[in-house]
C-alpha cells in the first residue's frame, strides 16, 4: 500500500542527506552555470537567431545538468548496499520509485531556478517566468520520471555513467521536443495557446511514464 | 505448536550454480536456531529468501502463515532482517536512521521505541552521532537495533556478531535469551559456532546447499565447520 506518509519520510529523508552531503546539488548547479557560460561564448546571440537557439540551449543545458543529478539518484543506497534495507521495508515498492521521482524532481527544478536568471542574465532576455517555470516543471517530471527509472536500473551495472544517458535520451525525445517548442513560444512572446499542444503532449508524457515507471520499478529492483 | 518458518524443498540457482537444494525445516515460536555451514554452502541466501530479498526458483517458503511469493509485503512486516550491510544512511545520524526506519514500519510512539533498542545495544551515547563516524562495531549494534525496531515476531541474522566487541556480544546473547522466552523465532548464521553455541536451541547445517543437519545444538561436535572441509558432513 502507497502511504503518504512513509512517501513523505523517503523523500525527507533523501532531502537531509542531500542538504549534508550536497554532492549532486552543488556539481550540477555548477555544471549548468558553466555549460550556460560556454554556449554565451560560443553562440553570438542577436535578435534574429535569438528565438531559434536560446530554447535549446536552455533545454541541452538542463538535459546535460539532469543526467548528472540523475546518475547519484541511487548513489547513497547503491555505494552504501542501503537499498536492501529499503527493499526489506513493508511497502510498495512504488513508493520507493515515486520518492526518488520527487527527490531528483526538486534537485532539478532548485538547479534551474538559479539557472533560468542566469540564463536570461547572460543571454540579455526579458522572460516571463511563470510561463517559462510551468514549461520548465512538466519537462522536468517527464525527464525525471524515466530518468529515475534508468538510473536504478543502471545503477547494477558497471558503466552506470554511460549507460544512462544512451538509455535515456532516446526515450526522452518527446518531452526534449516538446519543452523546445513549448519554450520558443515563451521567448518569443506568441499567444501561449500556440504552447498548449506541447504541454498537453508533456503532460500525456509525464502521466504515461511516471505511470509504467511506477508499475515496472519493482522488477527493475528485483534479484 | 504451528511453525513460524517452514521452507519445504527450497531450491535456488544462480545461473547454473545451485546455492539452495531441496531444503526442508520448520521453525516454532519462541526457537533460536543457529545456520552452519561453510562458505558457499547458501546460508546468506537462504535467510536472503525468507527475508524476500532473493526470489526461491523453487519449493514452498511460509512466513508467520503467509506465502512469500504472494504475500511478500505483509512478510516483511512482521520479520527483522539483519545482513552483511548495516543498511545506514551515514549521513543520517543513529536516531535518524532508526526515526526513518521506524517510520517506514509505522512504529507505534517511536521515540520510545528507539529508546528501548538503544539501551538493548548501548547505543544511547551515541543516538546523535552520524553513522559515519561510528566504529564497525557501533555500526554493527545500530543495524541490529534497526533489524529489532518493530518488535518482529520472526529475527533472521546473517553472521550478527560481525565487528561485535565482547560487551556487544554479551548484549546480543541476553537479547536472544530475551526474545526466546518472549516466544519470538530467531534465526541466525555464524561463523564462530564455539562461541555462540550456548546461545542457540538448534542448528541446522547446509554444505554445498542441501541441509546436512537439523538437530539440537548441543549434538553438533564441536569441529562441525572442519567436517570434510567445504562440504561438512554430520
Amino acid at each position: 500500500m502507497l502511504g503518504f506518509d512513509r512517501l513523505v519520510a523517503l523523500v525527507a529523508k533523501d532531502l537531509l542527506i542531500e542538504l549534508r552531503s550536497r554532492d549532486v546539488a552543488y556539481s550540477t548547479l555548477v555544471f549548468a552555470l558553466l555549460v550556460l557560460v560556454i554556449f554565451n561564448f560560443a553562440f553570438e546571440l542577436r535578435a534574429e537567431n535569438l528565438q531559434v537557439l536560446a530554447p535549446g540551449v536552455l533545454w541541452v543545458t538542463f538535459i546535460f545538468a539532469a543526467v548528472l543529478a540523475l546518475g547519484r539518484v541511487f548513489a547513497a543506497e547503491r555505494d552504501r548496499g542501503v537499498l536492501e534495507g529499503l527493499l526489506l521495508c513493508p511497502i510498495d515498492r512504488g513508493a520507493i520509485y515515486l520518492a526518488k521521482l520527487v527527490s531528483a524532481l526538486v534537485l532539478m527544478l532548485v538547479v534551474e531556478a538559479v539557472a533560468i536568471p542566469a540564463f536570461i542574465a547572460l543571454f540579455g532576455l526579458n522572460l516571463p517566468l511563470l510561463p517559462l517555470g510551468l514549461v520548465a516543471l512538466l519537462g522536468s517530471l517527464g525527464f525525471a520520471s524515466v530518468g529515475t527509472l534508468f538510473s536504478a536500473l543502471a545503477a547494477h551495472t558497471r558503466t552506470r555513467e554511460g549507460l544512462l544517458p544512451i538509455l535515456l535520451f532516446p526515450i526522452s525525445v518527446p518531452v526534449i521536443i516538446a519543452t523546445v517548442k513549448a519554450t520558443t513560444v515563451v521567448v518569443a512572446g506568441d499567444p501561449w495557446e500556440l504552447a498548449l499542444p506541447w504541454l498537453q503532449l508533456l503532460v500525456g508524457f509525464d502521466a504515461l511514464f511516471v505511470g509504467i515507471s511506477y508499475l515496472v520499478f519493482e522488477l527493475v529492483v528485483e534479484d | 505448536m504451528k511453525a513460524t518458518v517452514r521452507v519445504e524443498g527450497l531450491e535456488k540457482r544462480y545461473g547454473l550454480t545451485p546455492a539452495l537444494r531441496g531444503v526442508s525445516f520448520e521453525l516454532t515460536p519462541g526457537e533460536v536456531c543457529v545456520l552452519l555451514g561453510p562458505n558457499g554452502s547458501g546460508k546468506t541466501t537462504l535467510l536472503k529468501v525468507l527475508a524476500t530479498l532473493v526470489r526461491p526458483d523453487r519449493g514452498v517458503v511460509e512466513v508467520g502463515g503467509l506465502d512469500l511469493r504472494r504475500h511478500g509485503r505483509l512478510v516483511r512486516g512482521i520479520i527483522g532482517f539483519s545482513g552483511h550491510q548495516t543498511y545506514l544512511y551515514e549521513e543520517l545520524t543513529v536516531a535518524e536512521n532508526l526515526r526513518f526506519y521506524g517510520r517506514m514500519y509505522r512504529v507505534a510512539d517511536l521515540d520510545r521505541r528507539i529508546r528501548e533498542v538503544a539501551e538493548v545495544f548501548g547505543l544511547n551515547d551515541r543516538l546523535n552521532t552520524r553513522v559515519r563516524a561510528l566504529s564497525r562495531g557501533f555500526q554493527q549494534r545500530t543495524a541490529l537495533a534497526r533489524a529489532l525496531l518493530h518488535d518482529p515476531p520472526v529475527l533472521l541474522l546473517d553472521e550478527p556478531t560481525t565487528g561485535l566487541d565482547v560487551e556487544g556480544r554479551c548484549r546480543l546473547a541476553a537479547l536472544l535469551g530475551e526474545l526466546r522466552a518472549r516466544g519470538r523465532t530467531v534465526l541466525f548464521s555464524s561463523h564462530a559456532f564455539e562461541l555462540e553455541r550456548a546461545w542457540a536451541d538448534r542448528a541446522l547445517v547446509l554444505s554445498a546447499g542441501r541441509l546436512v543437519f537439523d538437530g539440537p545444538a548441543s549434538d553438533l561436535p564441536a569441529n562441525v565447520l572442519n567436517l570434510g572441509g567445504a562440504h561438512a558432513r554430520v
